[in-house]
């Protein structure tokens, strides 16, 4: 079980081969349009002191987190981090949603109650990150361990970074997924700074994946800034785990292309790092690809780009008509209600 | 009513749950073929297969971890820690997961965490902690600690019923020492409603768990001087039943709290507190805790008898506040 090294992805044909049709394909790059388009906005309603707290950014993890995102099926599930913007927008979590959240509005996920990225949506099977990364990680094992127990054909997807992935949680997450080969696919973005600690202060492995062999599953590693090739091998794991193949291990390599969050200038990346890997934007590297490969027109992609625009645009504004909460309200659940699990995802 | 000890009444309980509801499984280390550590689960896996009642690898973060995923995706996991002090591991996903999911995410956890706790055997710093006032501090768990077996089967339904997470403190030093009746019929006995365990006019007690035992011996001690005891057993601290406490404390005009858990920032100053707050002008002296010693649980049987309070404790300081 020695971790392999995917190769990038070529044709049309390809493509085609690995279940994309040219709608998906311009879908895929519209998601990413919109993920980074939420997050540069998101940074400047910030400086604009419209959303308290932090923020935090995933630029140069598009290609991943849609990559993934678009390979799952719709009643899998998932538990994206930070940096993973791209899975939300891919499931269908509504930009003004994610906009109110931001600014601590009631129409967020979390209606105030949590911040930035901290956000899921049950109805989408995306359940919201703890700071304490990357504690969503076993849950995720756990849901596996759901649909083994009730032998459904569904699958969960884990997500950490490659600093997460140095904790004991991913250990007896994998441990546990491994040792039941439980349907999940564990993706570590390896965006190769975990805030100002570099890759070799972290492990000491030549890849990340190659800890899948100690668990007993599969390990792959992919190129996080080319979104097919991350579709692909996402695809392939999670219809693996589906048949019943158990976890696989998808280290998909990134840069971090700004700071751990915005306070931060990322000093101490060498600025020769974020010049070639700015060579590699996975936006801009997808949208070479559809030109050459998928004949995108410039008047399909003026029509993406003003729609994104407008999307965006329009997305502040309702999140920005959305009330603040209540503090009456400051006590509503903390505790569960018995009718609550009645909900679809309950039953 | 056919008679039971504590530990069978949890295990007919927990049995009783999983043949009425198929989202009732449960987890753990060595719960499977071996039973449990102390054999609470002991059959179960014959009877229900190795997919509801699952062997753990030793991973207690794993086995909240993943009994809060079980429990998001709609089933209803009892999950055991194989000694309460081990939730030490798993403290991290109660706290800052299971707690918190429902407030912040909308998402119940409906997860049981079964914790044998509680001292008496020389089992050391490690397996016979308390570890309940912890827990009490953290908005969004609940926490159960039954005395009698009749009480331990009601409120592990009630607990595997409740949508939020519940840690059912179960005291090893009752399992098989303690026997009551106990219906066989499903009854659930609600959370947040105190017992009152013997009833009395000059002095109340308020306890929970093992405690609930040595209270009562000191009780019938304190009889012979002419001091009539109250022993209310609080049967769960989050809900707490703040109301019969404070009914009690009006009533009888004198307090003591006792738990086995050490004294600082135990869950008896928030009793204390409590009454001190609602209840000062009814009191007829200062409302007194008896708790362990700020010390971890010895090992050594005299050690551990002088950290465990005695019912020469008790008797000690429920004359000196009758005295008052």
């Amino acid at each position: 079980m020695a971790v392999r090294e995917a190769e990038p992805v070529g044709s049309l044909q390809e493509v085609k081969d690995a279940g994309l049709d040219r709608e998906d394909l311009l879908g895929i790059y519209r998601n990413m349009l919109i993920t980074r388009g939420v997050e540069e906005r998101g940074h400047i309603l910030y400086k604009q002191g419209k959303i308290p707290g932090s923020f935090y950014t995933g630029r140069g993890n598009e290609a991943s987190a849609v990559g993934v995102a678009t390979a799952m099926g719709a009643d899998d599930v998932g538990c994206p981090l930070q940096r993973d913007m791209g899975v939300h927008i891919t499931r269908g979590v509504e930009p003004w949603r994610i906009f109110a959240q931001y600014m601590g509005r009631v129409d967020g996920p979390t209606h105030g109650r949590d911040g930035n990225v901290h956000l899921g949506d049950a109805n989408l099977g995306l359940h919201a990150m703890v700071s304490h990364l990357p504690a969503m990680l076993p849950v995720a094992v756990g849901m596996g361990l759901a649909f083994r127990i009730r032998e459904e054909r569904r699958v969960a997807v884990a997500w950490c970074g490659e600093g997460a992935s140095a904790r004991g949680d991913a250990h007896e997450g994998m441990n546990l997924a491994g040792v039941r080969r439980l349907p999940v696919v564990f993706v570590i973005d390896n965006n190769q700074w975990a805030y100002s600690t570099p890759t070799y202060l972290e492990y000491a492995v030549e890849h990340l994946a190659d800890r899948a062999a100690a668990y007993g599953f599969d390990g792959v590693v992919v190129d996080g800034t080319d979104v097919l090739a991350v579709y692909r091998e996402a695809r392939r794991a999670i219809e693996k785990a589906r048949e019943g193949g158990g976890p696989t291990l998808i280290e998909s390599l990134t840069l971090r292309m700004e700071g751990h969050a915005v306070h931060d200038d990322a000093f101490y990346v060498p600025r020769e790092m974020f010049e070639e890997w700015a060579r590699r934007d996975p936006i801009e590297r997808y949208r070479t690809w559809l030109r050459d490969n998928a004949s995108m027109s410039d008047d399909e992609e003026d029509e993406i780009t003003a729609g994104v625009k407008r999307l965006l645009h329009e997305s502040i504004e309702r999140a920005e008509a959305s009330p603040l909460p209540d503090p009456a309200t400051l006590l509503d659940g903390v505790f569960a209600e018995q009718d609550e699990l009645e909900t679809p995802h309950h039953k | 009513m056919p008679e039971k000890t504590y530990l069978q009444a949890i295990s007919d309980g927990l049995r009783q749950e999983m043949r009425r509801d198929q989202r009732v499984f449960v987890l753990g280390e060595d719960v499977g073929v071996y039973g449990g550590a102390f054999k609470v689960t002991l059959g179960f896996q014959e009877e229900f297969g190795p997919w509801r009642v699952i062997d753990m690898p030793l991973s207690e973060t794993a086995i909240v971890a993943g009994a809060t995923g079980c429990a998001l995706m709609g089933l209803r996991p009892v999950a055991e820690m194989q000694f309460a002090d081990f939730v030490s591991c798993a403290w991290d996903h109660l706290v800052t997961v299971a707690a918190k999911q429902r407030y912040r995410a909308g998402t119940p956890i409906p997860i049981v965490l079964r914790l044998p706790s509680g001292g008496g055997f020389s089992g050391g710093p490690f397996h016979s902690q308390n570890p309940e006032s912890t827990f009490a501090h953290i908005p969004g768990l609940k926490i159960v600690c039954p005395a009698t077996p009749e009480d331990a089967k009601g409120l592990l339904v009630s607990a595997i019923e409740d949508p939020n997470p519940v840690l059912f403190f179960e005291h090893k030093h009752l399992y098989r020492r303690i026997k009551g009746e106990v219906p066989d019929e499903r009854y659930a006995t609600p959370l947040g409603k105190a017992r009152v365990h013997r009833p009395g006019d000059d002095v109340t007690v308020v306890t929970w768990g093992a405690m609930v035992y040595t209270a009562q011996s000191a009780a019938e001690k304190l009889e012979a001087d002419g001091v009539s005891v109250e022993v209310l057993d609080l049967r769960t601290l989050i809900p707490w039943d703040r109301e019969a406490v404070l009914a009690s404390a009006r009533r009888t005009s004198k307090v003591l709290v006792l738990h086995e858990d050490t004294k600082t920032g135990g869950f008896g100053a928030e009793i204390a507190a409590t009454i001190a707050e609602e209840a000062f002008e009814h009191l007829d002296g200062p409302v007194r805790r008896i708790a362990a010693p700020d010390a971890p649980v010895p090992f050594s049987p005299p050690l551990e008898k002088a950290y465990i309070p005695q019912v020469d404790d008790v008797v000690a300081g429920l004359r000196a506040l009758a005295a008052y």
